[in-house]
């Protein structure tokens, strides 16, 4: 089976060993759970094993070689992820440990901030129903320590976000607007422009939750027109401990720290302190320097195969996965039907077999999925279902392995008696 | 296969056809969910002097959770709270036992079929929502009672 646009999956899949693993008596491994986290190539792992065999050291203080030689990898991956999401300046990436923190961060930040950004007990923050709980709760808690009043876009039917009343949703008052770029649970990918125009119409901070873009597609914060994005390295071929927040600089220069201590200030006395200029600010204490090093091998390797190849790929294997998935009987998607607009994780409830079942079964064929609620419950609860499959791809998945998991949900239909 | 370990006929038949499922009367109702996969159960136990008069349940989630809630309303209903008491207890302990226990017949009949759950550490949980639940109820009826 080939399909137009598919990349050289065989010599990319020899860049991952994890991809060479059999399962359960000798059964390769299918691995569906990209969404969740990528696998990562040998590129990556070598960076992480060459820097702490060859360059360990803690960063920004020392003066010998080590420290010197450290201390550029981790300013370095800084540039390579500067560039890679199209910032206009490499002091506007802060490194956090993961997405969840960045948008911990963004929040604190606002409720802590003086005027005219403070999000105080008169504000309004906007968010959607398909938000993953790391863009959910720490908004909740702004608002329940805050006194802010947390609104939300509904979803249609077929997965997508309800921009029919933006109008009332995003108001004068609101100080905020955060929403995801791409579903982790639909796959939705969502329209940037026409909720970023509203919030700016009304001066509203915009964030964006690109933790499903920034793996899958070209990321670009100026052509985004956001104030805040957030992604996670190890969904992007990165290693786990290491998240990006991207910010405006003038945003980043006025807002104040959230958290303190080593590495974020300029001096400090024991009534006060004050702090260093961006991205500094917002990196408190030794910061996760492997880990920046791995993500900037990962940038390394995600740009040595394109980007727009990348998306390509997946484009084209999403097509034929909805459209595989759809012969199979009694099985719903649940998110959009298409390929359009569309990213690479797929969710789906088969008959009133449980997800959990599904997953089971689909493991002993060595096929890893997701199931539940991907932290993102509120869409199980908007769609009536108390949980999903979920299936997602990436530069490495193959038509074969679509294949392998179609035939794998027949097998389960027949194990639990429907068919 | 390895599967048929963990999903024994018994399993899938009270899977299929759950017993006791729906709710009637209880002297104590609980709520529990498994946060990981959202299977929930709403119980209410009702006791009649010493005995677990009825065990009744709401409940959504795996086929692992349904066969276990069905299992329980069998084995307990009927029975003194403390018998219950100690079925419970052998069950919670099977289940922990990583794939090594194969429990004890006399004490747990059909439940013995849920061994093969206990090597999935995924799993465990599932089959142990409703004994939880059911614990749970059980305390707070018994704490209602006048001395
Ligand atoms: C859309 C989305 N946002 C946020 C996150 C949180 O990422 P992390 O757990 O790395 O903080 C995830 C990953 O699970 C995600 O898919």
């Amino acid at each position: 089976m080939t399909l137009p646009g598919l990349l050289d999956t065989d010599a990319i899949r020899k860049d991952f060993p994890i991809l060479q693993r059999l399962l359960h008596d000798g059964q390769p491994l299918v691995y569906l759970d990209n969404a969740a986290t990528s696998q990562k190539p040998q590129q990556v792992l070598d960076a992480l094993t060459s820097y702490y065999e060859r360059h360990n050291a803690n960063v920004h203080r020392g003066v010998h070689v080590l420290a010197e030689e450290a201390t550029a990898l981790y300013e370095g991956a800084r540039d390579k992820v500067a560039a890679f999401v199209n910032a206009p300046s490499r002091d506007e990436v802060v490194f956090t440990k993961n997405a969840s923190e960045s948008l911990n961060l963004v929040a604190n930040m606002l409720g802590w901030a003086d005027e005219p950004y403070r999000v105080d007990r008169d504000a309004e923050i906007v968010i959607t129903e398909m938000e993953h709980h790391s863009n959910i709760v720490p908004w909740q808690l702004l608002a329940q320590r805050t006194g802010a009043t947390l609104k939300w876009f509904g979803l249609t039917d077929d997965g997508r976000l309800d921009l029919s009343d933006i109008e009332r949703v995003i108001t004068e008052k609101t100080k905020v607007v955060s929403f995801v770029l791409v579903s982790n649970i639909l796959g939705t990918v969502n329209p940037v422009e026409a909720i970023v125009r509203r919030a700016q119409d009304v001066g509203a901070i915009v964030v964006v939750d690109a933790s499903q873009a920034a793996p899958h597609m070209v990321l670009d914060v100026q052509a985004l027109g956001a104030d805040f994005v957030a992604f996670t390295g190890h969904k992007m071929l990165g290693p786990t401990g290491i998240g990006v927040l991207w910010g405006r600089h003038e945003l980043l220069e006025d807002l104040p720290p959230f958290l303190g201590g080593g590495e974020m200030i300029e001096t400090v006395s024991m009534s006060s302190s004050t702090y260093a200029p961006a991205p500094h600010k917002f990196e408190a204490g030794t910061p996760p320097i492997a880990q920046a090093v791995g993500l900037g091998a990962a940038v390394d390797y995600l740009n040595g195969i394109g980007m727009d190849a990348i998306a390509a790929h997946e484009h084209a294997i999403t097509a034929y996965a909805v459209e595989r998935l759809l012969e199979v009987p009694d099985l719903r998607i649940i998110g959009p039907g298409t390929a359009q607009d569309r990213g690479a994780a797929i969710s789906f409830t088969l008959g009133d077999i449980h997800p959990h079942d599904v997953g089971q079964v689909l493991d002993e064929q060595g096929i890893a999925v997701r199931v539940g609620h991907h932290c993102a419950r509120p869409v199980c609860l908007r769609y009536g279902i108390p949980a999903t499959t979920r299936a997602s791809f990436y530069l490495y998945s193959t038509p074969a392995e679509v294949d392998a998991l179609v035939e794998g949900l027949h097998h389960v239909r027949r194990f639990f008696g429907a068919g | 296969m390895k599967l048929d370990s963990m999903y024994q006929e018994i399993i899938l038949d009270h899977y299929r056809n759950p017993h006791g499922k729906g709710l009637r009367d209880g002297d104590a109702e609980v709520h529990h969910v498994n946060p990981t996969c959202g299977d929930e159960i709403t119980l209410r136990v009702r006791l009649d002097g010493p005995v677990v008069a009825d065990v009744s349940y709401e409940s959504q989630g795996c086929s692992i959770s349904q066969a276990s809630a069905s299992v329980l309303n069998d084995l307990l209903v009927g029975k003194s709270v403390g018998d219950a008491q100690q079925v419970q207890e052998a069950f919670l302990e099977l289940m922990q036992s990583k794939g090594q226990g194969e429990g004890d017949e006399e004490v747990l009949e059909d439940a013995v079929a849920f061994a093969g759950v206990s090597k999935y550490p995924a799993r465990v949980k599932c089959a142990l929502l409703s004994w939880m639940a059911w614990k749970d109820a059980t305390a707070q009826a018994l704490a209602q009672r006048p001395e």
